[in-house]
C-alpha cells in the first residue's frame, strides 16, 4: 500500500527529498527561492517566502507542539519484528531496520507519550516521516492502540500528527491488519466518549489515511499537504489522464468536504488547546 | 439450486478450454489433448480406447495432485486470478437461496463491484455482501474489474447497519484486486469510506463472516473483511500490497512479481501459519475452476458451520473476542517498558490461546 509517488508538483512527493540540504542557504521547493536557513528554522520550517510547510521530523514536531519539556514517552524501545523473514534485493527486512533507524535517529515511524499543549493534557501521537517513509507495521499500530488506552484510562484527549506513506509492505498482513486494529481501538475510545483530534500532514496516504488518519472527530491538515488514498503514480498509471491541479492537497480535501480545517503550523497549538477546550474535558 | 441439493457432477464441471492452462499446468493440457485425440478416434473408428483413456486421466489425477500441493506463492496468485475462477455470481446461484439485492448507498450511487443483499444460505437468513469482478467484458466494465468506489464501501456499510438493526449475520466474501485508484474515487473519500467501514465492522452487534474466494487486495478487500472469523479458500491470496506493485517499489521492477509474491507471504498457508486466517476452505483437485460446485459447496459447509457456532455466542462475548482478535494481530514482543504498562496483556494472551478459536480445515469433496 505504501506506494512510491512522483509528481510533477514539488513538495508532494513520498520519497525522503533533499529539501534541507546542509549549509547556510537552501531553495524552498515551492517558490524556489533560496532562504536563509535558520530564518526558516525559526519560522517553524515553513518557508517565509511562500508558506510551504517543509516535512519535519518527529522529534521536532513534539517540540512545536508539546509545552517545552513535557513530552513523557511511553513504549520508546519499541522495535519492530520481522514476523515473514521478509527478503528482497539480497537485503533482509531486519538490515533494513537497522539502516532506517541509523539515518533518521528514531527506532520506529512513530512516538507517543503524556504531554502538555497549552497546559492542557493530552495524550500525543507522532508519526516519524524519515523511518521507512513513516509506513505503518506492528509496532505503529500496537503504539496507537496503547495511546488510545492510555487517553481511555485517564480520559484526556488524542492528539495524533499522521505523517506516512501508508501500511509497511515489509511485514504483509501484519501491517494490513494494524488498519482494523487502530480502527476497532478508535470504536472503543468513541464509545468511552474520547476526544481524538487528527492532524494530517505532508504526506497522508494508503493505510494510514484509510484508518486512523480519518477516524478523528476533528480533522485538521497543515496547508498544502498531500492527503489521500492511492499515491498520485499510482492514479495516474492506472486512469492514464493527467491529475488535476493541486489534487489531493489538503485545500482540494477541505473543498470536498473531508477536512475541518486547514491549520497553519504556527497555529496548531493554539487551534488544538481550543478545541480541547470546548469539548470541555 | 442449493449446495446441499447437489448431485455429484462430472469432475469437469467447468470446461477447461485451449487458452485457460496456466503455465505451469503444461502436463495436465498435454493429457487432455491425449485423451481428446483418443476420444476422437473412437468415434471414428468406432474402436474403443477406454482402458488407455482411463490411464490417461489417472495419469492426469496424479499430475494435478503434483503441481497443486506443491503452488508457488505466484502460482497460487495466478490460480487466484484464473478467468474461470468461480466468483461471486456462481455463489450467488448455488449457495443463496432467495437472494434480493439491495441497492445504493442513499448519496451518490450503486457500485456495481460490491453487491448486496438478503438472502438465505442453509437455513440461516443472511446479509451477504459481496465483491464483484465480472465474467465477460461488458460486466467487467460495469463493475468496473472488481475495483469499488467509495460508494461501494458505503452501500456496504449502510446495509449492515439494516442488518444489524434486525439482528441478521452478515457473510462477506471478498474479491478484489483493490479499492479503485482514481479521481473520483479520492474526491468522494476513498480513504474515508474504508477506514468507517473498519471502526464500524469492528463494532457491528451481529456475527460477521468473511470468506476471500479469490483476490484479497489490501485496503479495498480489507474495507468490507473485519469478521468474527476469517476464512480463506485455498488458492485465495491476500495481501497488503499487490505482488506486481510490491515488486516495482521493493525492486524497482515490476517483473519480479514472483519474489515479491514469495515474501509477501500471502497464501492461505501461510497466512495460516501466521495466525491472520482462522480456516483454510480446500479446493477441489486442480483449483476452483475445475470444479465450481464443489468450491461452493465447501464455501457454503464453512459458513453453515461457521455461523451456528457464533450464534451460539452472547453478542457482548461476540464482540469482545472480536475486538481481541484484532487487537492481537501482530502483537509485539513485550518490552520492560509495555510490560509495565499492561500488566494483563500476557494473561489475555494465554486466555485467547485457550479459547479454541480456529476452525478445522474442511476436507474438499472431489
Ligand atoms: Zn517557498
Amino acid at each position: 500500500m505504501a506506494k512510491e509517488t512522483k509528481s510533477k508538483w514539488n513538495g508532494f512527493s513520498l520519497k525522503p527529498r533533499k529539501e534541507m540540504p546542509e549549509g547556510l542557504w537552501m531553495r524552498c521547493p515551492a517558490c524556489e527561492h533560496m532562504l536563509y536557513r535558520s530564518a526558516v528554522e525559526e519560522n517553524l520550517n515553513v518557508c517565509p517566502e511562500c508558506n510551504h510547510h517543509f516535512r519535519i521530523e518527529a522529534a521536532t514536531r513534539i517540540k512545536y507542539l508539546a509545552d517545552e519539556g513535557s513530552f513523557q514517552e511511553v513504549l520508546g524501545d519499541l522495535t519492530a519484528e520481522d514476523k515473514l523473514g521478509f527478503k528482497f534485493r539480497d537485503t533482509t527486512y531486519k538490515q533494513r531496520l537497522k539502516a532506517e533507524e541509523k539515518k533518521s535517529g528514531a527506532k520506529e515511524a512513530m512516538r507517543i507519550g503524556k504531554a502538555f499543549i497549552k497546559g492542557r493534557g493530552v495524550v500525543l501521537g507522532v508519526m516519524e516521516p524519515n523511518f521507512l517513509m513513516g509506513s505503518m507495521g506492528a509496532v505503529v499500530g500496537e503504539k496507537f492502540c496503547v495511546a488510545v488506552d492510555k487517553a481511555i484510562e485517564e480520559t484526556l484527549p488524542l492528539v495524533v500528527v499522521c505523517c506516512s506513506g501508508g501500511a509497511r509492505m515489509h511485514e504483509g498482513v501484519v501491517s494490513l491488519g494494524q488498519m482494523a486494529k487502530t480502527s476497532a481501538t478508535l470504536a472503543k475510545f468513541d464509545e468511552a466518549g474520547g476526544l481524538y483530534i487528527s492532524v494530517l500532514t505532508d504526506p497522508t496516504t494508503g493505510g494510514v489515511t484509510a484508518s486512523f488518519a480519518m477516524l478523528g472527530d476533528c480533522l485538521i491538515a497543515e496547508p498544502g499537504a498531500l492527503i489521500g488514498f492511492a499515491g498520485p503514480r499510482t492514479i495516474a498509471e492506472t486512469i492514464k489522464v493527467e491529475l488535476p491541479e493541486g489534487f489531493q492537497t489538503a485545500e482540494f480535501l477541505l473543498e470536498r468536504g473531508f477536512l475541518d480545517m486547514i491549520v497553519h503550523r504556527k497555529d496548531l497549538r493554539s487551534e488544538i488547546a481550543r478545541l480541547i477546550d470546548y469539548c470541555g474535558r | 439450486m442449493r449446495g446441499s441439493l447437489i448431485i455429484k457432477m462430472p469432475d469437469n464441471n467447468n470446461k477447461i478450454g485451449n487458452g485457460d492452462y496456466l503455465d505451469f499446468e503444461e502436463k495436465v493440457a498435454e493429457l487432455d489433448r491425449q485423451i481428446e485425440e483418443l476420444r476422437r478416434l473412437s468415434s471414428i473408428k468406432g474402436i474403443g480406447y477406454f482402458a488407455e483413456i482411463r490411464r490417461l486421466q489417472r495419469e492426469q489425477v496424479t499430475e494435478l495432485k503434483r503441481v497443486y500441493s506443491n503452488l508457488t506463492a505466484w502460482q497460487t496468485v495466478q490460480v487466484a486470478r484464473h478467468p474461470k475462477r468461480p466468483l461471486l455470481p456462481d455463489y450467488l446461484d448455488l449457495m443463496v437461496k432467495d437472494f434480493r439485492e439491495l441497492h445504493g448507498d442513499r448519496c451518490f450511487g450503486d457500485d456495481r463491484a460490491i453487491i448486496t443483499g438478503f438472502g438465505q444460505i442453509g437455513r440461516e437468513k443472511v446479509l451477504i455482501v459481496g465483491q464483484n469482478k465480472g465474467k465477460n467484458t461488458k460486466e467487467k466494465i460495469a463493475c468496473n474489474f472488481g475495483c469499488p468506489n467509495p460508494e461501494g464501501y458505503r452501500k456496504a456499510l449502510s446495509k449492515m447497519k439494516f442488518a444489524e438493526k434486525y439482528g441478521i449475520p452478515v457473510v462477506t466474501l471478498v474479491d478484489t484486486p483493490g479499492a479503485h485508484p482514481g479521481i473520483g474515487a479520492e474526491q468522494r473519500g476513498q480513504a474515508q469510506a474504508i477506514a468507517v467501514n473498519l471502526m464500524e465492522m469492528s463494532r457491528l452487534r451481529v456475527p460477521v463472516i468473511c470468506v476471500c474466494i479469490g483476490e484479497g487486495g489490501s485496503g479495498g478487500a480489507l474495507g468490507i473483511g473485519v469478521a468474527d472469523k476469517l476464512a480463506m479458500l485455498e488458492f485465495a491470496y491476500y495481501s497488503v500490497i499487490s505482488p506486481e506493485g510490491c515488486a516495482a517499489i521493493l525492486w524497482r521492477d515490476g517483473s519480479q512479481a514472483p519474489d515479491a509474491a514469495e515474501a509477501l507471504k500471502l497464501t492461505s498457508g501461510d497466512l495460516y501459519k501466521l495466525e491472520l486466517v482462522d480456516a483454510v476452505i480446500s479446493e477441489p483437485l486442480g483449483g476452483a475452476h475445475r470444479n465450481v460446485r464443489d468450491t461452493v459447496y465447501n464455501v457454503e459447509k464453512y459458513i453453515v458451520k461457521t455461523l451456528r457456532d457464533l450464534k451460539r455466542t452472547k453478542i457482548d462475548n461476540l464482540l469482545e473476542s472480536r475486538y481481541r482478535k484484532l487487537r492481537l494481530i501482530g502483537k509485539c514482543s513485550v518490552t520492560s517498558d509495555s510490560a509495565k504498562s499492561k500488566p494483563g496483556k500476557a494473561k489475555i494472551k494465554s486466555t485467547i490461546k485457550a479459547v479454541p478459536t480456529k476452525s478445522r480445515r474442511i476436507p474438499a469433496k472431489v
